[in-house]
């Protein structure tokens, strides 16, 4: 691995490492943003700045197709669609940082930093001693990006190709399945939305808002229908009517003026 | 494109001033244009014509207060603008304005730059832009700016895959995917041997791809949230949807981002499917026209004749319904955009020249049978049929009874002075005044 890194380094030009250096602090900082970040929101758009800086990555080494792939696929759709759910959340939903487990922290932790380093050191020993081959469309004889990456995708991982697009298919389908809701009852069209509208005894006109037509702006004030009776349903059913006795509705003298 | 780096910022500076001159130019002329269409003068006082209109607008703009909700998340808010503009502004990056020129002593072309895979730069930009749509909602803090921003991605996200679709095509007949590649592989004109006279077709994608460009052109509209797809900010429904809660300088900079992606749109348009910066006729006409500085003349034509569709349709259609909106998309547009790739390829493979001649006219014909099976097959309404007898329930549809008891006018009850009754006109009296005598 570090055999690998050295002549990669060796073997970047000027701007490739000046770009690396630039966007690999960025990367890493989006990806410590994603676990530090308190709001889900912020987590998202931190896996979103991860996501770009590693597009701009693979198009540096000569795989712009896989780039802009990369961008429009997992930037532009999939992270896309988590920031629709967690915008419907709510934006006050913050993550607590109360330990529900005793020691779960220092675990997780410990836990975290085990596996990275196993990743690490399999990953080290799969490419140690590899050393970097020609430009890889000279090795499959294809005279682009795009059509090294058509040949491997539609020849050699036909197979797998056309399952997981099965896969994702069926999951797609299921999904609405479940998410989807019959209508109950036949669909009503215009003709019974208009006959129940002007069915005896229902007023065919909009429902007036509380206040409207009436002598005060107060939302206490009953709508009055155009032709002067109260809309009943601009009446809360919940606050009780009350009609003011003739003491209490006579004036109180309370500005020291005897009426 | 291997140009020293002052050339490529001068390249850079010149794209950007362009489209901030186009998007100055194309609101004064959406303006000018609509009120023509309604029989009003538009804009006229600023400048020559009122060219400068939206100059004073934007400036305008610039200078009011700009106001941050108390409950919006403060850096987000203020990134979501940038990206939109940001987005808008790369994407026209990889269009190009004309072939190789000589400036300067330099062999250039006039186009910033170009790679393998450039239209995807365009289709990505795109993809991002959403977010600062996306966010601009989020971040007001406001049911209203969140539900304007859900719509208008929904919106975008449905329209982008088929304006994917419709691109496709293009990649699939050029086997190409970089703007200035397109361009070049449709110089070539298409010779077709009509009843044995050779008529040489023009070779540009709007003719050869038709459904492709219709599809094209509806997404694009679709995909800039111009009329009649304005769904998102939709003026006399909603305040200005996801924007409601943006105000100076970020409002103005969503308008901008707006503008700039409808020129996009229509240079990405004009490269794709109407032979991009080449002269809309033969060569033999005019040997010059294809070369040097000329071509921008073409280029630009073309993109204006593009913005002037934009201004036409919105002076003509009413917009639509969400849903018949969301119907158009994903039930018309998508599966047609599909079934045209299938048989695109089909065809192509047919008449590939090393074929036998049974192998070429078997698919072929296979996909011309397809197309002709599904105009023949496809569900259409049903033809309306008169009722057998006729509606007589309620007075009929979609009129009152006739027996309906007008209720007495509160106004009529009303007892009126002499003064007022006098001064109704007798031939003008209304039905309130009648009611009054009786």
């Amino acid at each position: 691995m570090i055999d690998l890194a050295q002549t990669v380094a060796q073997n970047a030009s000027m701007g490739e490492s000046v770009f690396f250096w630039i966007l690999a602090p960025i990367a890493l900082g989006g990806a410590m943003g994603l676990v530090l970040a308190r709001s889900a929101i912020h987590a998202a758009l931190m896996l979103a700045i991860t996501m770009m800086c590693l597009a701009v990555f693979y198009i540096m080494q000569s795989a712009p197709f896989l780039g802009f792939v990369q961008i429009m696929v997992y930037t532009g759709a999939i992270m896309m669609l988590f920031l629709f759910v967690l915008m419907l959340f709510g934006r006050d939903s913050k993550d607590s940082m109360f330990e529900t487990l005793r020691g779960q922290r220092l675990l997780a932790v410990l836990l975290g930093i085990g596996l990275a380093a196993l990743l690490a050191s399999g990953l080290a020993r799969a490419v140690s001693g590899m050393t970097i081959a020609a430009d890889p469309r000279w090795a499959t004889g294809a005279q682009t990006n795009v059509e090294a990456i058509a040949e491997a995708l539609f020849s050699t991982y036909l197979f797998p190709f056309e399952v997981v697009s099965g896969v994702l298919t069926v999951a797609a389908v299921g999904a609405l399945m479940f998410a989807h809701v019959a209508k109950k009852g036949g669909h009503r069209g215009q003709r019974e939305h208009s006959r129940e509208r002007f069915a005896p005894g229902n007023y065919p006109g909009p429902k007036p808002g509380p206040g409207v037509f009436a002598t005060s702006d107060s939302t206490a004030t009953p709508a009055l229908r155009p032709d002067g009776s109260i809309e009943p349903a601009s009446l809360s059913e919940y606050v009780p009517p009350r009609q003011l006795t003739a003491a209490e509705s006579a004036p109180k003298h309370t500005e020291g003026r005897d009426a | 494109m291997n140009d020293p780096i002052w050339l490529m910022l001068v390249k850079g500076v010149l794209v950007f001033v362009v489209l901030v001159l186009l998007v100055l130019f194309t609101i004064w002329f959406e303006r000018r244009v609509v009120a023509i269409m309604q029989v009003r003068p538009g804009p006229n006082r600023n400048g020559p014509f009122g060219l400068l209109q939206s100059l004073a607008d934007g400036l305008k703009l610039a200078f009011k207060e700009d106001v941050m909700p108390r409950t919006a998340d403060r850096v987000v808010f203020i990134a979501a603008p940038v990206i939109a503009v940001a987005c808008a502004f790369t994407a026209f990056a990889v269009i190009p304005f004309g072939p190789e020129v000589n400036v300067f002593g330099m062999e250039t072309e006039l186009q910033l730059t170009d790679f393998e895979v450039s239209v995807l730069l365009i289709l990505a930009c795109s993809a991002v832009g959403v977010y600062g749509i996306v966010l601009a909602g989020w971040s007001s803090g406001s049911t209203y700016s969140l539900l304007g921003a859900l719509r208008a991605a929904a919106q975008v996200i449905s329209y982008e895959i088929a304006l994917g679709l419709a691109v496709l095509t293009v990649f699939f007949q050029s086997q190409l995917m970089s703007t200035g590649a397109i361009v070049e592989a449709q110089a070539q004109g298409l010779p077709l041997n009509i009843a044995g006279a050779e008529i040489t077709l023009p070779g540009w994608y709007f003719l050869v791809l038709a459904p492709s460009f219709v599809i094209f052109v509806i997404a694009m509209v679709g995909e800039t949230n111009r009329a009649p797809f304005d769904l998102p900010e939709a003026e006399s429904e909603l305040v200005a949807g996801f924007a409601t809660e943006y105000s100076s300088l970020k409002y103005a900079s969503f308008f901008l981002a707006e503008y700039v992606n409808m020129v996009t749109m229509s240079a990405l348009c004009v490269t794709l499917f109407l032979g991009g910066w080449a002269a809309p006729f033969p060569n033999s006409w005019w040997p010059g026209a294809n070369e040097g500085f000329m071509p921008l003349v073409w280029f630009f034509g073309k993109v204006l004749a593009f913005l002037f569709f934009y201004v036409w349709l919105r002076g003509t259609l009413p917009r639509l319904r969400y849903d018949q909106f969301m119907r158009l998309g994903w039930k018309v547009l998508v599966p047609v955009s599909l079934v045209w790739l299938m048989v695109l390829a089909a065809m192509n493979i047919g008449l590939d020249t090393d074929n036998e001649l049974p192998t070429r006219i078997a698919f072929a014909g296979g996909a011309a049978i397809v197309v002709m099976a599904l105009i023949f097959f496809w569900p259409s309404r049903k033809p309306y049929e008169d009722p057998a007898e006729p509606d007589t329930g309620l007075g009929g549809f979609p009129v009152p009874p006739l027996d309906l008891a007008v209720p007495p006018n509160p106004r009529a009850l009303r007892e009126l002075e002499p003064a007022n009754t006098s001064a109704v006109p007798i031939n003008g009296s209304r039905p309130t005044d009648k009611g009054e005598e009786e």
